[in-house]
């Protein structure tokens, strides 16, 4: 019990600051509730399968292959492959937490990660064509050279900061 | 929408194929999956809490106040700090950069806002430090941060 609640504890934290929030001020708890509930829909949806993929990924392609395709002696090709990954159109960050989790246990590179999660994040090809939209095609394209410039970079900075200190990354 | 037809879509095809080879490692699957949902959902629920209490309080209009073009020098780093707590989805945040660059607000301030809300992720950081650990993450949203005032700098001077 008491180890549950514990497990909870941020969770539960979150969940009283909507107390306050509807005493006070109750228009912005009802606004929170709305969005976290859309978000909660969006989660249930989306968070089941991609944790039986990765479930699926894990039982079938063997480490040494995750390894050679993502591992140390990947190389461009190996960045190649975790950029493409992370500009599929697969839904929100917090999907990819796990799924780099998984791909970092079964022996990928830190590197390729950083450049997997960046890509997810910033460089996803429907949330360009929406970007150029609305902030035009000079800005979306600097945004674009830049970040994959500044993912590089800070991916390499990262892997060595880890190998050189790796048993505080638990 | 489109996402939700490519998970079950590739789901489906995954699962139809590891049926057919073979039911135990379908089964280990499961297992694993199930294991490692029941361990990030306690962050999950704690994360989509937190982006409703800050998309609840950082409306779009309080937003435009905080880093347009009335706001200033300041708005550069008061963009930084709002991007890098929430998990602004991006129909919504290009649209705001968009009418607030119209408005008058620097290309500075708009990139470092998008560069931020993307690369950064407070309100994530729990879940990605489950699955990442606490030095990935941190550096990870460190330098994202670093990265995204080098790249706003080179944005504002070349655009």
């Amino acid at each position: 019990m008491i180890k549950a609640l514990k497990k909870f504890k941020i969770t539960i934290l979150v969940a009283l600051c909507f107390v306050p929030l509807a005493i006070w001020l109750p228009d912005i708890a009802k606004k929170s509730s709305l969005v976290t509930l859309d978000y909660f829909k969006e989660m249930i949806i989306i968070m089941p399968p991609v944790f039986i993929l990765m479930g699926l990924m894990e039982s079938w392609v063997p480490k040494d292959k995750i390894k050679k395709w993502l591992g140390d002696g990947s190389g461009i090709k190996g960045m190649g492959i975790s950029f493409l990954l992370g500009t599929l159109p697969t839904g929100p960050l917090y999907v990819a937490f796990p799924i780099a989790g998984t791909l970092l246990k079964s022996g990928a590179r830190v590197h390729n990660m950083v450049i997997f999660l960046g890509a997810w994040a910033a460089l996803k090809i429907p949330q360009l064509m929406v970007e150029v939209k609305f902030l035009g095609i000079g800005f979306t394209s600097l945004r674009f050279v830049l970040t994959v410039i500044a993912l590089i970079l800070e991916g390499a900075l990262i892997e060595a900061i880890i190998r050189r200190n790796p048993s505080k990354n638990k | 929408m489109a996402t939700i037809i490519v998970i079950y879509g590739l789901l489906a095809v995954c699962l139809i194929i590891s049926l057919i080879k073979s039911k135990e490692k379908t089964k280990k699957a499961f297992r694993i999956a199930g294991k490692a949902l029941l361990k990030m959902t306690p962050s999950l629920l704690a994360i989509i809490g937190i982006v409703g209490l800050t998309l609840g309080v950082l409306t779009p209009e309080t937003i435009s106040k905080l880093v347009g073009a009335e706001a200033g020098v300041a708005a550069t780093a008061v963009a930084a700090v709002i991007g890098s707590i929430t998990l602004i989805p991006s129909l919504i945040a290009f649209p705001l950069a968009g009418s607030l660059l119209r408005s008058g607000a620097t290309i500075m301030t708009m990139s470092v806002f998008i560069t931020t809300s993307v690369m950064v992720g407070v309100v994530t950081a729990p879940m990605e430090i489950k699955a990442l650990g606490v030095k990935f993450t941190l550096l990870r949203n460190g330098l994202g941060l670093l990265a995204a005032f080098a790249i706003a700098g080179i944005m504002g001077v070349l655009l």
